[in-house]
């Protein structure tokens, strides 16, 4: 049964490595559905968040395979229950088809704000899972969105044991 | 006076190398005897350097770049070094590709240095520019292009820890020309760790106590012996464990030479073209002990009908194969040499007498339908067995034989009697023809000592063929075997199996092979007539340099047992 699995590198941060760590996906047919790319708490360790639709044992093996690659220090696989995660979601309207009152209401009723005001256009911005985004796009299609534009995940998980313990306990030595 | 000496030695510390130079003192600092490459345009400084080194560094000039890669393998394969290869850019980096693959795949470790144009010229599409490390990256261990003189020190030495620690594998560093013309302070620390890297993991000694509650406990338990066994160098420790538990002991292809064919508990090769008693029993043990290896699709055939009765013990130190083919009941992440060693301490001692009986019987119809008319022939015609058994008869017991691919790679397999470790060298996972000419000559180079035999298809010959070149010029003696049976033989094989003799584009118009040595200066001579094999193996195999045997043989000759694709191992047809 597919569902939907965050997988979370943690790495060095060298040149190439996003390439090498997509072509483990692609080489196994694994859409990529989003990926975003962030520092850690661990200095130097960047940390990039994949989220993709896949069974169990293809996401447990391939995050191995991530694993495998030298620059990469740990792979965690964290179905969505596991994690809490945001996407920020941007939203460009025209001013003539949205006026501001309609732009405030949408915003307050989808706790989302708005971001830049000008004469011809107006920015809201909406953080949260991707069905509120989706939602709060379906209603602002009706007046025409000249831009919409949405970050991958951005992701903490659950699980009380931090990174750096787990570094520990590989005997990862940390700068 | 004391002052003096300490400023000279300031300056002495202070004064600058090119890149390019010291690529080569690290190189030198690696160990490295012997570099098999080709000059071009990006990489000429480096071979400049290699100018005033040439009493320490041994460069083996050879045909095709192709050619100085599978000579890297060979190298490696033998000796327990990483094999290191030159090419220049664009062409030169691209030729080395299939090599790269298949020592990836045969987890080879080899430190493959191409030149690259200036940095300021990166991604401009000049002149033989290529993105080599874009194209080698799906197929090394590791890669790193290097734009600045003073980081060739640490690339190199990064190289070749990666290249040979844990699961070994090919590694390249890709040089800009400028990184090579520039200057640096040298100064060489060997790698010794990096902290995202675990080559070596833990042994778990819960996993082991598992591990020998389900030996103590097994009736038929069977030993699957992988290439690790030898990767680890855990030869002894693989007979002790089998001999100590009584266990059948069956090798994979590139597990071949991991234990003596003659040894009492050696049952034989697994696979596709493997043995009967090895395939049939694996879905018939209780327990099967995989030891460094990765269940290859040649080696499982269809995976849901395999050994499903069985209970798995995977001994394996690349984390990602474990559960990736076949489920482990019990998964001992280790190099295989500790495993073992700490298993054959735990288990009882035990024998399977009855169990490897079945095995014998196996053997025995085996010989009865296929081995005995394999070897001793009625017809006219030569057939590859019992020449392989001639060579293996004549050849001492370390010579290193070295297989290309197709039929004569798996009658060799079959019926090469393995007598040391490293003496079998083929390619497996990729199954490159044209690997086994190059390879033979890195296999003399890599280990002098020894007698080096290639054994080869007129086919993959000919992919290759240039490497004569090499042979004439390095002075390598290396003993050529051409199995000539004027047909792409395995691809042949298969059409008359499952395409109905449809023969397409498998025969072929070969050259004389006798006269194509001769070009090169190499000894040589075909032989046709059963009457005149043994006289000539004999004549090749006490002539000093090097030899070309072209022997004749059986035009369609099929190689069985065989497991058809998509079927089962229990399927496996003797005829
Ligand atoms: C580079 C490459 N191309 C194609 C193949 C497919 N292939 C596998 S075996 C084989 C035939 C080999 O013929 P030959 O070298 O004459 O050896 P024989 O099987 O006759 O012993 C071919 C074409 C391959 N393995 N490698």
């Amino acid at each position: 049964m597919t569902k939907q699995f965050t997988v979370s590198v943690f790495t060095e941060n060298k040149i190439g490595l996003m390439n090498r760590i997509a072509i483990i996906f692609t080489r196994r047919r694994m859409n990529i559905e989003r990926i975003t790319v962030s520092e850690s708490e661990v200095k130097g360790v960047a940390r990039i968040t994949i989220v993709v639709n896949t069974t169990r044992d293809a996401v447990d093996k391939l995050a191995r395979q991530v694993e495998k690659l030298t620059e990469v220090l740990k792979a965690f696989v964290h179905e969505d229950h596991e994690v809490i995660y945001q996407e920020m979601a941007l939203y460009k309207m025209s001013a003539k088809t949205l006026s501001h009152a309609a732009a405030a209401k949408f915003v307050k009723e989808n706790n989302a704000r708005i971001l830049v005001e000008e004469p011809e256009y107006i920015v809201i911005e909406k953080t949260g899972t991707k069905e509120e985004t989706e939602k709060l796009f379906l209603e602002l299609e009706k007046y025409g969105v000249l831009e919409f534009a949405r970050s991958g995940r951005v992701v903490v998980t659950k699980p009380m044991k931090e990174l750096k313990t787990y570094l520990k306990e590989l005997e990862i030595e940390l700068v | 006076m004391l002052e003096k000496e300490l400023s000279k030695e300031k300056a002495k510390s202070s004064k600058q190398i090119t890149g390019a130079e010291a690529l080569i003192l690290s190189l030198l600092e690696e160990g490295v005897d012997t570099v098999f490459g080709y000059p071009g345009g990006a990489i000429m400084p480096i071979y400049d350097a290699l100018y005033d080194y040439q009493d320490k560094i041994n460069h083996i000039l050879v045909r095709h770049e192709q050619g100085a890669v599978h000579a890297a393998q060979g190298y490696a394969r033998v000796s327990d070094k990483a094999g290191v290869c030159f090419a220049t850019s664009g062409p030169g980096a691209t030729n080395l590709v299939t090599g790269i693959a298949d020592a990836q795949i045969d987890s080879t470790p080899l430190v493959c240095i191409t030149g690259q144009v200036a940095s300021h010229l990166l991604g401009t599409d000049a002149f033989q520019e290529t993105d080599v490390i874009g194209i080698s990256m799906p197929i090394t261990k590791w890669n790193l292009q290097v734009t600045k003189p003073e980081d060739i020190p640490a690339a190199v030495a990064r190289a070749f820890y990666i290249a040979r620690s844990g699961r070994p594998g090919p590694v390249l560093l890709d040089i800009t020309k400028d990184a090579q013309f520039g200057k640096l302070h040298y100064k060489y620390e060997k790698c010794e760790k990096i902290r995202s890297y675990r080559p070596y993991p833990k042994l778990n000694m819960g996993d082991v106590d598992k591990a020998v509650e389900l030996i103590n406990k097994a009736k038929k338990p069977f030993i699957l012996a992988g290439h690790g066994v030898l990767i680890s160098g855990a030869e002894n420790e693989l007979r002790q464990f089998a001999e100590k538990t009584g266990i059948p002991v069956a090798v994979t292809l590139l597990g071949l030479s991991a234990i003596p064919t003659d040894h009492q508990l050696y049952v034989g090769f697994l696979g596709m073209h493997g043995n009967y008693g090895p395939n049939i029993k694996t879905n018939e043990c209780d327990l099967l002990i995989a030891v460094g290896m990765r269940f290859d699709d040649r080696v499982t055939g269809d995976i849901s009908k395999y050994a499903k009765q069985a209970k798995v013990i995977h001994i394996e130190i690349d984390p990602s194969e474990i559960n990736k083919i076949v489920k482990a009941d019990v998964a001992v992440n280790s190099d295989a040499k500790e495993a073992l060693k700490a298993l054959s301490e735990r288990v009882s001692k035990a024998s399977h007498e009855k169990w490897m009986q079945e095995f014998r019987d196996c053997k025995k119809l085996e010989y009865e339908k296929v081995e005995q008319h394999d070897l001793y022939p009625g017809g006219k015609g030569l057939k590859m067995a019992e020449v392989v058994r001639l060579i293996s008869e004549k050849a001492s017991a370390d010579a290193i034989i070295v297989t290309d691919v197709g039929q004569h790679q798996m009658v060799t397999s079959r019926y090469y009697n393995y007598r040391k470790p490293n003496t079998n060298i083929t390619s497996g996972g990729l199954g490159t023809m044209g690997f086994a000419l190059p390879a033979a000559i890195g296999a003399k180079v890599g280990k002098p000592g020894s007698d080096v035999i290639a054994i080869i298809g007129d086919g993959g010959f000919q992919m290759t063929l240039q490497e004569l070149g090499t042979i004439n010029q390095s002075k390598m003696p290396v003993k050529i075997v051409i199995l000539n049976n004027n047909f792409l033989g395995m691809v042949r094989q298969w059409q008359q199996l499952f395409y109905e003799k449809r023969y397409s584009s498998v025969e072929m118009i070969n050259p004389d092979f006798v006269m194509i040595a001769k070009g090169f200066n190499i000894e040589s001579a075909k032989v046709t007539e059963r009457s005149d094999i043994e006289a000539a193996i004999g004549k090749m195999l006490d002539h000093k340099g090097s030899y070309l045997l072209e022997v004749v043989v059986e035009k369609e000759e099929n190689v069985f047992p065989m497991v058809p694709t998509g079927a089962s191992v229990a399927e496996i047809r003797l005829e």
